[in-house]
C-alpha cells in the first residue's frame, strides 16, 4: 500500500512523532511505500539539525534522517508554519534575511500543497496527533 | 498531477484560538481548494466555535481569522457539516453561527446555505465516505 504521512506534533514534548516514526518505519520493512511525510504544526520542529537530547534518550530528528536516508525518504517541512517557528533552510535565511540555519539537510522546506498531493498521490493519509 | 478527483473532508474539532490547529487547518483548506478535489468541513466538539458568529479577538492580541470562512464559497468550498450534538452540548443553535452561502453557478448564481446541521451518526456516515480527513 501506498502511504502518506503527516504529522502535527512537536518531538518530546508529544508522542505523535515517535508514533509516526515506528509506524514508517515498520510500514516500509513490510514493504510498503511511504510516499511522503509531511510535517505540519509544531511537527515542524522534528526538523531542526541543532536538537541535542541526552544521551541515553532516542535522537528523534537524526533517527528519522536515517530512515530517510534508507528508504529515500521525502521529508516535507511546511514552509508556512516553519516560518511562523524559526525553522530555516538557505533559501529561507536568504529570502528572509536570517543570519543562521537550522533545517537538518535530510529534510525540505516546501507548501502546503505537498501535503495534498501526498493525499491524493497516496491510498492512505495516516496523521498523528492529538 | 493526478486527475483523479478524491473526497477530501477536513474534520474540525478545536476552538478556534486557544491553539492554531484551527488557523491552519483554515490554510490546507484555502491551498488545497486549487487541487480540483471534492472538498467539505465538518466542525465538531469546540471546532464548532470556529464558525460562530461575532468573533471578537481584540482583547487577545490575535487576528480574527473568522471572515476567511465567509469566503470559502469562492473557493468552491461549500458543503459544511455542523455536528447537532456537538452544538448543543455547548448550549448553541444554528442561529449562533455564521451565515455562511455560496452562489450556485448551475441555478443562475443562486445564494445557497453552506452549513448542514447533522447528527452524529449521520457525520459517522460522512466520514466513512471519505478519501481522504484531515483531522485538525
Amino acid at each position: 500500500m501506498k502511504f502518506a504521512i503527516q504529522i502535527n506534533e512537536g518531538p518530546y514534548q508529544h508522542q505523535a512523532s515517535d508514533s509516526a516514526y515506528q509506524f514508517t518505519k515498520a510500514a516500509l520493512e513490510k514493504g510498503h511505500e511511504v510516499f511522503r511525510v509531511f510535517f505540519y504544526h509544531d511537527g515542524v520542529g522534528n526538523g531542526t539539525r541543532l536538537t541535542t537530547p541526552p544521551q541515553d534518550d532516542r535522537h528523534i530528528v537524526n533517527r528519522w534522517a536515517e530512515l530517510a536516508e534508507q528508504h529515500n525518504l521525502d521529508m516535507v517541512v511546511c514552509v508556512a508554519a516553519a516560518q511562523r517557528r524559526g525553522l530555516v533552510d538557505d533559501g529561507e535565511a536568504e529570502r528572509n534575511q536570517k543570519d543562521a540555519t537550522n533545517l537538518h539537510p535530510k529534510f525540505r522546506i516546501s507548501g502546503l500543497g505537498q501535503l495534498i498531493e501526498a493525499a491524493v498521490q497516496s491510498e492512505r493519509l495516516v496523521v498523528f496527533g492529538d | 498531477m493526478s486527475e483523479e478527483i478524491k473526497n477530501f473532508l477536513y474534520l474540525n474539532r478545536r476552538a478556534p484560538y486557544g491553539t492554531i490547529y484551527a488557523w491552519e487547518s483554515l490554510e490546507v483548506v484555502l491551498i488545497g481548494a486549487a487541487f480540483d478535489q471534492k472538498v467539505s468541513l465538518a466542525f465538531v466538539d469546540d471546532g464548532v466555535f470556529q464558525i460562530a458568529k461575532g468573533q471578537d479577538t481584540s482583547g487577545i492580541g490575535m487576528k480574527n481569522f473568522s471572515p476567511t470562512y465567509a469566503a470559502l464559497g469562492d473557493y468552491d468550498v461549500h458543503q459544511l457539516f455542523v455536528e447537532k450534538e456537538s452544538l448543543e452540548e455547548r448550549g448553541l443553535t444554528v442561529d449562533d453561527l455564521m451565515h455562511l452561502t455560496w452562489e450556485d453557478e448551475d441555478e443562475d448564481w443562486a445564494e445557497k446555505d453552506s452549513i448542514q446541521v447533522v447528527s452524529r451518526l449521520e457525520l459517522a456516515e460522512i466520514i466513512a465516505a471519505q478519501d481522504v480527513v484531515f483531522s485538525f
